[in-house]
């Protein structure tokens, strides 16, 4: 996404680039606040907060307050919802590349019957969230008994097409002579799939991956509605159970240090995995 | 568009295709094929057996005055929040576009926010606005405004509305900055012999290149505060007060399980399927657009 | 080595014929070039060999035996394709011996016999690295190594230099002929370059829209074009048609090469006609002229003879057993 830098005429310079500088700062201060102001809450303690204001600079209780949210949570061990949803992201993320890669495989490179049914059948889930279809999915995962369970997290997630519609999109980009070459070679499809189209394909799946993590990560409405049993809480949806109902004062150190640790996984997987995930992103919305 | 090549046999492509087969038909399929059931049936009170009432429940959502409510304050929501996410992540990637230097750098500060859940967002914006000890409040309220989004409607759109678009300006940004930077520097230039100053090139020459990438943006924003928007919808507001921020996805939800009303929620979930159906069409149409051009 | 014939091979894209019945029989170590334009099916002729397209009808055998129901890997052939076709992610040695890994042939035995595929290609000091660090004659190099190490019986080549700049063809043109010669194995090579085929063939197969309209060895081939749509796409510049009844005898279409037309002084000769304009190419001189009729003719001289000025008339002679003459049907008369 980088480009020469533009001719003398249209650069701005002076004043001008000062204004620039001050505007984007200005932007980067208003993504920023909140989440300075989260991450000085969860360094202060109780007293501090309730009576506001509260201090703009991070106190001294930051071990404390993190310690007590991980070991102790309100409901549930802060710890124990990071891992559940370390395991539904990662279920989510895995789960649906690899039953996408193989659809996408079967779709691309084979003709079969049915297959054109096949592929409108996975097309036609591309874009309905799992927000519209809420009672009957519970239903369904409550029918198999799978309230309260990974499986019942992971698995109505994994039902769509947007992974499949990008490794198709990829596999019609790799030449058709690499398919025949192997085929030369005696390659029998599974070993092509294997030895030759999942190693090409190695940058999109780890594309794909940080995007699917965020998105499993990030999850909200279907895990409040599954998990009714707090230590199968996910991160994301357990911050608003640790409000007291009623007139109680909410434990805001231990709440923003759980919503601080609640980013950061997905924040350090974007930061560290920048380039690849503005590819994914880009590419799986083209 | 299909491939030359192709493997001989049927069993393994179908083995291959059964695992998204069997999720998309259990998970995806068979509820959404239950959602258009239910919703023309009125199951009785104890939940023994259920009365079918053909459009009954669509008859009766669509007189419904809270629903109809629900369907105006999901447009507010919505264009307020495309505008605002879109105008600010313009606004940015337009100050970012113009540097030599650096725009690097400002994108990895603007994008991350794109990892923090709605409902993260939800609960930072709503601790910065809380009644008793929110930091903003508390110095508005040195300024003389009395902010309390907990009874005053307006304040909690306005709260909804901020904290959706905040974490949604670095995936616009992102996409803005590379249309930008897509646009081939000699037509600028060309623009700029031309006489044009700044705003006049951005008006005449820039912002018409861009529009694939502002119209992409527009149906996916949608898209997004739409359906993506109800955790932030729910740690902050919980839909109130008085139903104020109840958008139809809450809506689905606090009928459906806190109201346990299905048929009515069954309902909506099929209203909503035709409204994604439609934004899918347009999009599709768009994305054809783009592949034949 | 091993025989390779087609018995009345057709084949089929839905409604639209594109191979209209094609008879070859190949020899062993023979070295068989089809050529023609692009869209004649010659391309898809070689993959019907190749076992990856179907046969619709008739029959391809390899060595006497029936191979249509084959997959390719049973065929006992390699082949080399146009853009190469290499494994971008494995090395030139994995490339190389992912054939024979797949066949399970022994690891001792792949190492050596891809170092003597890489020798013979000097493509030694090269095993380790990925095809983007290779150069395009490198590139083509290894595509040719991972069909030797298979000591295929025939090997296939689609447009195997189509995408090396002029210099390096005539270079790989050599060593790909030096090393059939060497290997002695059955080539098929497809070109819609006719100066590979010239070079190359024993035998040539010229293809025109799904027919082989005739196979022989180049010379003869050139000499003796059986259509008329032969005696014009072999040679360089190409054959001069005319019309036949402009001259009078047999047939519908005159054709007459070049280099067998000789200028005379206006008048002289079979026919009179001006000069457009003269090509001097140092050993040889092209001289474009427009007969009464206004047909084009070209004539080819050598570079040492004086030749005429622009807009000069000249008289044009040739011999008798020049002349090729070509029925309605454009068939040799």
């Amino acid at each position: 996404m980088s480009r020469s830098p533009r001719s003398g005429m249209v650069e701005n310079r002076g004043l001008g680039l000062w204004l620039t500088h001050a505007g984007l700062i200005l932007g980067v201060a208003f993504i920023f606040f909140p989440i300075w102001l989260a991450f000085v809450a969860s360094t202060v303690s109780q007293p501090e907060i309730v009576h506001p204001p509260m201090p703009l600079v991070p106190g001294d209780q930051f071990f404390e307050n993190y310690r007590k949210a991980l070991v102790a949570g309100v409901n549930a061990p802060v710890a124990l919802m990071l891992l559940n949803s370390g395991v539904m992201a990662i279920g989510i993320a895995v789960g649906k590349i690899i039953i996408s890669l193989l659809s996408a495989f079967a779709i691309v490179y084979f003709r079969f019957p049915f297959r054109r049914v096949f592929f409108w059948l996975i097309f036609l889930t591309l874009m309905l969230p799992v927000e519209v279809r809420i009672v009957p999915t519970y239903e369904v995962v409550a029918g198999f008994g799978m309230l309260n369970s990974y499986s019942g997290l992971i698995l109505p997630l994994i039902a769509s097409a947007t992974a499949t519609f990008l490794f198709r999109q990829f596999f019609m980009t790799v030449p058709d002579e690499l398919a025949e070459a192997a085929r030369v070679d005696g390659a029998r499809p599974m070993q092509f799939f294997w030895d030759i189209l999942l190693p090409m394909s190695r940058t999109n799946i780890a594309a794909l991956f940080v995007i699917l993590f965020i998105y499993g990560w990030n999850q909200y409405l279907w895990p409040l509605l599954i998990t009714t049993d707090p230590s199968m809480n996910t991160i994301v949806m357990g911050i608003k159970q640790m409000f007291p109902s009623g007139d109680d004062i909410a434990d805001w150190p231990v709440i923003m240090a759980t919503s601080i640790l609640a980013m950061l996984p997905p924040v350090v997987v974007v930061i560290g995995m920048q380039r690849l995930f503005i590819r994914g992103l880009v590419e799986s919305e083209k | 568009m299909e491939k030359r090549v192709l493997f001989k046999g049927i069993w393994l492509p179908l083995l291959l295709v059964l695992p998204q087969i069997l999720i998309t038909a259990v998970f995806f399929f068979y509820p959404a094929g239950q959602a258009v059931w239910q919703s023309l049936f009125i199951p009785d009170p104890f939940g023994l057996s259920s009365q079918f009432v053909g459009l009954g429940n669509f008859e009766y959502l669509l007189s419904d005055r809270y629903y109809r409510a629900s369907f105006v304050t999901t447009a507010i929501f919505s264009t307020l929040v495309t505008l605002v996410s879109m105008g600010v992540a313009l606004y940015l990637a337009v100050l970012a576009d113009r540097l030599i230097k650096g725009s690097g750098a400002y994108r990895t500060l603007l994008i991350w926010p794109y990892a923090v859940a709605p409902a993260v967002a939800g609960v930072l914006w709503m601790f910065m606005f809380n009644t008793r000890v929110g930091v903003v409040t508390w110095y508005l309220g040195l300024l003389g405004y009395d902010w309390n989004h907990v009874l005053n409607e307006g304040e909690a759109m306005s709260l909804v509305v901020i904290a959706s678009s905040w974490g949604r300006i670095s995936y616009n940004f992102l996409f803005f900055l590379a249309g930008l930077q897509a646009i081939p520097r000699s037509v600028i230039e060309a623009a700029a012999i031309d006489g044009a100053r700044f705003w006049t090139r951005f008006r005449t020459i820039v912002f018409p290149l861009l529009s694939p990438t502002t119209f992409f943006l527009l149906v996916v924003n949608i898209v997004y505060a739409f359906f993506e928007t109800f955790g932030v919808i729910h740690t902050i507001t919980s839909g109130g007060p008085q139903q104020a921020t109840t958008i139809l996805v809450y809506k689905v939800y606090a009928d459906g399980f806190v109201g346990q009303d299905l048929g009515s929620s069954a309902a909506q979930s099929v209203i909503l399927l035709v409204v994604v159906s439609i934004l899918t069409i347009i999009q599709f149409k768009y994305i054809e657009r783009r592949v034949h051009y | 080595m091993a025989t390779v014939t087609l018995n009345d091979v057709r084949k089929r894209f839905g409604t639209t014929q594109v191979i209209h019945g094609v008879d070859i029989d190949i020899a062993e170590g023979e070295f068989i070039v089809i050529v023609g334009p692009s869209g004649c099916g010659k391309s898809t002729l070689l993959r019907m060999v190749a076992g990856l397209e179907t046969v619709t009808e008739g029959e391809v055998r390899i060595n006497g035996e029936r191979v249509n129901d084959k997959e390719p890997m049973d065929r006992d052939i390699a082949m080399v394709f146009q853009n190469y076709a290499l494994y971008p992610h494995m090395s030139v040695f994995d490339n190389m011996a992912y054939g024979l890994k797949i066949a399970k042939t022994p690891r001792t035995e792949i190492a050596e016999r891809v170092q003597v595929a890489a020798k013979l290609l000097q493509l030694e000091p090269y095993l380790q690295r990925k095809p983007r660090e290779l150069s395009g004659g490198q590139r083509q190099r290894v595509a040719m190594g991972r069909a030797i190490v298979r000591k295929p019986a025939v090997f296939l080549f689609d447009e195997p230099l189509s995408n090396l700049d002029a210099k390096l063809r005539v270079q790989m043109r050599l060593e790909i002929k030096q090393l059939q010669r060497e290997l002695g194995v059955t080539a098929l090579y497809v070109t819609h370059d006719q100066v590979e085929a010239m070079t190359l063939a024993d035998r040539m197969v010229v293809m025109n829209a799904g027919r082989a309209d005739q196979i022989g060895a180049p010379l003869d081939v050139y000499a003796h074009p059986q259509t008329e749509f032969v005696a014009g796409f072999i040679g360089s510049p190409p054959t001069n048609f005319l019309d036949a009844a402009v001259l009078g005898g047999q047939g519908a279409r005159l054709g007459i090469r070049p280099e067998h037309v000789h200028p005379g002084p206006a008048g002289s000769g079979r026919i009179t006609a001006r000069v457009l304009d003269a090509e001097a190419l140092g050993a040889e001189t092209l001289i474009h002229t427009r007969l009464p009729s206004g047909e084009l003719l070209t004539v080819r001289q050598n570079g040492t003879t004086g030749c005429p000025g622009e807009g000069e008339e000249i008289g044009l002679d040739w011999a008798d057993a020049d002349e090729m003459r070509f029925g309605p049907d454009g068939r040799r008369i």
